[in-house]
């Protein structure tokens, strides 16, 4: 038999323990400084809920170090403790930078996920989404340079810039990671799918590190592929870095960086909180 | 008299459009305050994209509407501050726990730490996720997920509330909760604009109804004004025996309206509830009309008595069922059904 009425739910009144929490008195609305910790305690969160990604950030850079220095820093640099001077400033730069992607795809996921809906249908100072969340990244971003440069230390990393130098070279990668997060973000925003956003970014970033100055020396490679390494930005970067390290670092190396970092995120930084704002 | 009660939502020609989907095209809507609205219709229907447009979330291309007298797009930072959306897809975050969720919610409502704290248990203990508050939210079933979503919805009671198919995909019994969670809403003056593909959700909760789809509003009115166009409802049953037929439709006919076999199948018979009657009468009316006829000696094998579907409410209103295309070349235009 199949009796199918849908009158057996009968109507109950309100159930009382749902009644007794609502309230319609609002506190005083929360302020950009406040809405802004707030996300950088959401991402703080998320990290502390799922570390696994971070560890996958970290363990790229830990099997590339292990493998060029001992594979190739004998024929690379003569030895592999004269390479491994080279390649710390250079695989952690890269580590940061590949970190990035992950706050543009947080974000993306939760625009594709309806997360940034409730958000952005509150009176909240809205640039604190997205803001907060990129504060919340340090964290990463410290937990991955201390594991790179403490492998690089045990392999017999010694940098000459001592822990001044490495520490400004931290705020200079801040900067560069900072700026390339804001690109990202764009780009999530302009797209449907997180996993179209991932792929363009791998896209852009793996030629980016590879033809870099990262694990060879440009001066060893023919002249066209020489040119497009001296004008990759990561190059730049890295070189900076280096710099900062080794103690060598020139005003003109950093100027570039610092005078690039400004210009992404001149641009990317209002396009993307625009595009946050008016995202259809 | 009293002046006009004030509306919260007043909508007036709303367009938007997705490329070549009108997904909104040309809806009118005008919900009065302290009222409970249903947005009924099939998907693909734009009922999502009607609500994110009055959520700000969404730039109309054509129309204007008003949310307690606000502006949609010039003044949609107050509208903010009154309205509060559950979407269609849960929009709490899956890797935090319940209580993290409801405790960065109420920060940003501008609850200060220890506030934001006891908001949160508050909340958990009222919608009956206290023992599951430090679990991550993707642990949840799907009915403790909705419940954690309207939760967070009212972290301050909104003065509108929408909620995007609230029901969608739950049992009956998380339904339940869901419906009277909104009932308490309404009864401390929350207006409430809900979407759903259900006429039987929108009939126990709506005060007005409006039909929509593709993207238009193709009825408005009562649930009893929609449903005295289409019956409330139809029982159907199978006879042991097809010799009993004549007498079955007789007895039936006493009760129901219309009573009729199906020609194909000689022991299947069919007959409509009248429309005038409620849904706890049409009930009753179905059990005489049974009882009446294992009186009479005639055996029923199967029977089952439902609500008019959502089918059956586009097929009275439209003349055809939802997303068939133009089998009548009926023009969907607005009409109001009284
Ligand atoms: N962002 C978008 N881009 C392109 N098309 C869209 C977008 N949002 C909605 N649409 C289209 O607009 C139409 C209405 O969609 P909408 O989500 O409003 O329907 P709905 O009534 O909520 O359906 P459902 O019951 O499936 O949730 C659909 O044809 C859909 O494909
Ligand atoms: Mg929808």
């Amino acid at each position: 038999m199949t009796a199918q009425s849908n009158q057996s739910i009968t109507a109950t009144t309100p159930d009382e323990a749902t009644r007794a929490v609502l309230i319609r008195s609002r506190p005083a609305q929360a302020g950009a400084g406040t809405t802004t910790w707030v996300f950088c305690q959401r991402a703080l969160l998320k990290l502390k809920h799922g570390p696994d990604q971070l560890f996958d950030a970290i363990g790229l850079p830990i099997i590339l170090t292990l493998m060029f220095t001992y594979l190739l820093g004998g024929a690379l640099a003569g030895s592999p403790t004269a390479y491994i001077q080279q390649l710390t400033p250079g695989i952690l730069v890269m580590t940061l930078t590949f970190m990035t992607v992950t706050t543009g795809l947080n974000l993306s996921t939760d625009l594709a996920k309806g997360v940034s809906d409730r958000f952005r249908s509150m009176p909240i100072w809205q640039p604190g989404t997205i803001i907060g969340a990129m504060a919340g990244d340090i964290v990463r971003y410290l937990v991955a340079s201390v594991v790179v440069i403490g492998l690089g230390l045990a392999l017999g990393f010694r940098p000459a810039g001592g822990v001044v130098g490495v520490l400004l070279s931290f705020v200079v990668m801040i900067v560069f990671v900072y700026s390339l997060t804001w690109l990202w973000i764009s780009l999530g925003l302009g797209l449907r799918a997180p996993e179209a956003m991932l792929n363009i970014s791998m896209m852009i970033l793996m030629p980016l590190s590879f033809l870099s100055n990262i694990f060879v020396n440009p001066d060893t490679m023919p002249g066209w592929l020489e040119a497009f390494v001296t004008v990759n930005p990561l190059t730049q970067v890295v070189t900076a870095v280096r710099g900062l390290m080794s103690d060598t670092v020139t005003g003109s190396q950093l100027l570039w960086v610092l005078v690039g970092c400004v210009l992404v995120t001149a641009v990317f930084a209002p396009l993307a909180l625009r595009k946050y704002r008016t995202r259809q | 008299m009293t002046t006009e009660p004030e509306l919260a939502i007043e909508a007036s020609g709303l367009v938007k459009t997705f490329g070549e989907t009108r997904a909104v095209d040309g809806v009118d809507l005008s919900v009065r305050t302290g009222s409970v609205y249903g947005v009924l219709g099939p998907n693909g229907a734009g009922k999502t994209t009607t609500i994110r447009l009055l959520t700000t979330l969404l730039q109309p291309d054509s129309g204007s509407a008003r949310i307690f007298g606000h502006d949609l797009v010039r003044e949609a930072g107050a509208i903010r501050t009154k309205v509060s959306l559950t979407g269609q897809l849960a929009s709490v975050d899956e890797d935090l726990t319940a209580r993290e969720n409801l405790y960065l919610l109420s920060r940003l409502q501008g609850f200060s730490r220890t506030a934001a704290q006891e908001r949160a248990d508050e909340l958990l203990d009222g919608f009956g996720l206290a023992d599951a508050a430090a679990r991550q939210v993707k642990t949840f079933s799907g009915g403790m997920r909705r419940r954690l979503d309207i939760a967070a919805s009212i972290v301050v009671s909104p003065e509108l509330l929408f909620l995007d198919e609230p029901t969608a995909s739950l049992d009956p019994r998380s339904r339940n909760q869901v419906w009277e969670i909104v009932r308490a809403l309404v009864e401390v003056g929350t207006t409430v604009l809900l979407t759903t593909q259900y006429l039987e959700e929108a009939d126990q909760l709506a005060d007005r109804i409006a039909v929509i789809e593709h993207g238009k509003v193709i009825a408005e009115g009562t649930p009893g004004e929609l449903k005295t166009s289409v019956g409330s409802g139809t029982l159907h049953l199978r006879l042991a025996s097809a010799d009993q037929r004549a007498d079955a439709e007789r007895v039936l006919g006493r009760f129901l309206e219309d009573p009729a076999g199906v020609r194909s199948d000689p022991v299947a018979l069919s007959a409509r509830v009248p429309t005038e009657l409620s849904a706890q009468a049409a009930q009753e009316r179905v059990r005489q009309a049974l009882a009446e006829l294992a009186s009479a000696g005639i055996e029923v094998n199967e029977f089952s008595f439902g609500q008019p579907s959502l089918d059956e409410v586009f097929l009275a209103i439209t003349g055809h069922r939802p997303d068939d295309g133009s089998t009548n070349g009926s023009d969907p235009d607005k009409e109001d059904v009284a």
